[in-house]
């Protein structure tokens, strides 16, 4: 208490201020930054730019791009079968999944499970996430042959890791006073997951299956190309034969499809909360 | 009658937060306990319903230990100890009535849990229970639309729910204005001479303790130094709490001393 106060008001008034930066050390920050322009300028210097071939392709993009137009929507019934198809392996994928991924999620919460169920849960999301859907879906058309049954299986495989997932964070992320209150009335583990904890999560859980389901009607064309049935399929065979007008139609449809979809469950999800 | 004996906790390897505390209350007694934030008044209550594990001691409620039941044997003894929080705990997104009714989960099996087809005398007890503090109106209301007042009484019913032994109530006023909070502590010590219930309030403020209840059991750094009723609880009894530390009830006069006295208290 023997040195004055040094915020005196009215007192030396040159003094300033600046944020301090986000890297403290100058030595680890400039060397940093010098390093990022080093290897941007080696990335672009190294890459096989073959300006000839470009300029060479891009009359023929252009010819693609003029065959898609006008759109062919003739065959409506061999599009709408695709789509059909595919609306059937998303809806199915996301009702499998999201009913999977509740009980993994509560695997793998760290406040609600035991350490080795925990780790169990935790390699169960992390398998599932680990392959990007085409792959999955490559390794189930080969398991379980061409056709829907393959695309249900992947997007299954890939709801759970992305549902799972993130629910399990949001179940790690509650407020403990409800569970604790339900351990004090003597509830056991169900009860008090089922009164503690889903009330808690039931809204982002919503709003999880909403955007899955979005998710994997986007992913289920994909999935198609590779095999697993659906639109995908329908879109891959009119590139290889060459109708382009066609598979502008199907395109289009497809982005028609996402806008809408996204748009419903963007208003599900603002009503849920 | 709530027995402890030579209740000791200690978190990891730190300094213990109860050493050694002796408590017995009988029959519908209110009992308040006070001290300064920190002195081990929280850890005391969750050491009863074992939301926090004893580290060595004996607890006894009306003759059945309770600091080695596992499983099953917890849960029903848990059942017959209501509890009161500060933050009153209820299921926010779940209605009035649901919340009262999660008192009886204890008894109720998984099945009527999840459909929420409760025993008629379960429903019964909920709607007298909830008229005795009036909030039966409330009943289909989402429990998050209540006031802080009204929300902590929700939280009274449900503990009552439980056919409780005994009350715990941990700091139950502290996130509620003045008046309201009088309110719960009037409503909590009627409850305990209508139900012939024993009832452990946690509270900071030490006008309210005085006001509310039986017996004062002040307790600083783990160990309870003082026991009485309201009358003896004087000034001397306040400083041997909380000397040194600001009681919150009476800031504006402890602020100033605080600097002094705790270079001499250390």
């Amino acid at each position: 208490m023997t040195e004055k106060p040094s915020h005196t008001v009215g007192g030396q008034s040159n003094r300033t201020w600046k944020k301090p930066p986000f890297i403290s050390n100058p030595v680890v920050r400039y060397s940093l930054m010098a390093g990022i322009a080093v290897y941007l300028y080696w990335a672009f210097s190294s890459l096989p730019f073959d300006w000839a071939r470009i300029a060479e392709g891009l009359p023929r993009a252009g010819r693609i791009f003029g065959g898609a137009i006008p759109p062919n929507f003739e065959r409506s019934d061999l599009l709408m079968k695709g789509f059909k198809e595919s609306f059937q392996i998303a809806f199915l994928a996301t009702l499998l999944g999201v009913s999977l991924s509740v009980p993994i999620a509560v695997m793998a919460a760290k406040n609600v499970a035991p350490k080795p169920i925990y780790l169990l849960g935790r390699s169960l999301i992390i398998v599932s996430r680990s392959f990007h859907p085409v792959i999955v879906a490559i390794l189930f058309v080969a398991a379980v042959g061409f056709g829907p049954f393959a695309g249900i299986l992947t997007l299954t495989l890939y709801s759970i890791g992305f549902v799972a997932k993130l629910l399990a964070e949001e179940i790690e992320e509650i407020d403990w006073g409800q569970v604790e209150a339900m351990k004090s009335v003597g509830a056991g583990y169900f009860k008090t997951l089922i009164y503690g904890v889903f009330p808690q999560v039931l809204p982002r859980q919503i709003g999880l299956s909403m955007y899955q389901l979005d998710s994997n009607l986007r992913a289920s064309a994909v999935v198609g190309i590779v095999g697993a049935g659906g639109i995908g399929g329908t879109l891959m065979n009119a590139f290889g034969r060459y109708d382009y007008d066609f598979a502008f139609a199907i395109l289009l449809l497809i982005i028609g499809i996402i806008l809408v979809s996204e748009g419903i469950s963007g208003w599900v999800r603002k009503k849920i909360w | 009658m709530l027995k402890i004996s030579n209740l000791e906790k200690r978190y990891g390897k730190n300094e213990p937060v109860l050493k050694g505390l002796d408590l017995t209350v009988d029959g519908s007694s209110v009992v308040s306990i006070v001290g300064a934030s920190g002195a081990g008044k929280s850890t005391l209550l969750r050491c009863i319903n074992r939301l926090v594990e004893p580290t060595s001691g004996r607890i006894q409620l009306n003759g059945l230990d309770l600091v080695d039941l596992r499983g099953a044997e917890l849960r029903r003894a848990r059942r017959k100890i209501g509890m009161v929080f500060q933050g009153f705990n209820l299921i926010d997104r779940l209605t009035v009535m649901e919340n009262v009714l999660s008192g009886r989960l204890g008894y109720v099996s998984l099945y009527r849990a999840i459909t929420r087809k409760y025993p008629q005398s379960d429903i019964d007890r909920a709607f007298h229970l909830m008229e005795r503090v009036g909030i039966d109106h409330y009943a289909n209301k989402r429990a998050d639309q209540l006031s802080g007042g009204e929300r902590q009484r929700v939280a009274v019913v449900r503990a009552l729910m439980q056919e409780p032994e005994i009350l715990l109530a941990d700091e139950p006023t502290a996130s509620l204005d003045p008046k309201t909070s009088q309110q719960i502590m009037s409503l909590l010590q009627a409850l305990a001479s209508e139900m012939d219930l024993p009832v452990l309030i946690n509270i900071h403020n030490v006008t309210q303790a005085r006001m509310y209840t039986d017996r004062i059991v002040g307790m600083r750094h783990g160990q309870m130094i003082f026991d009485g009723g309201p009358k003896d609880f004087n000034q001397d009894a306040l400083d041997a709490i909380y000397g040194g530390i600001e009681s919150p009830d009476e800031q504006g006069q402890t602020i100033e001393t605080a600097p002094a006295a705790e270079g001499a208290s250390v």
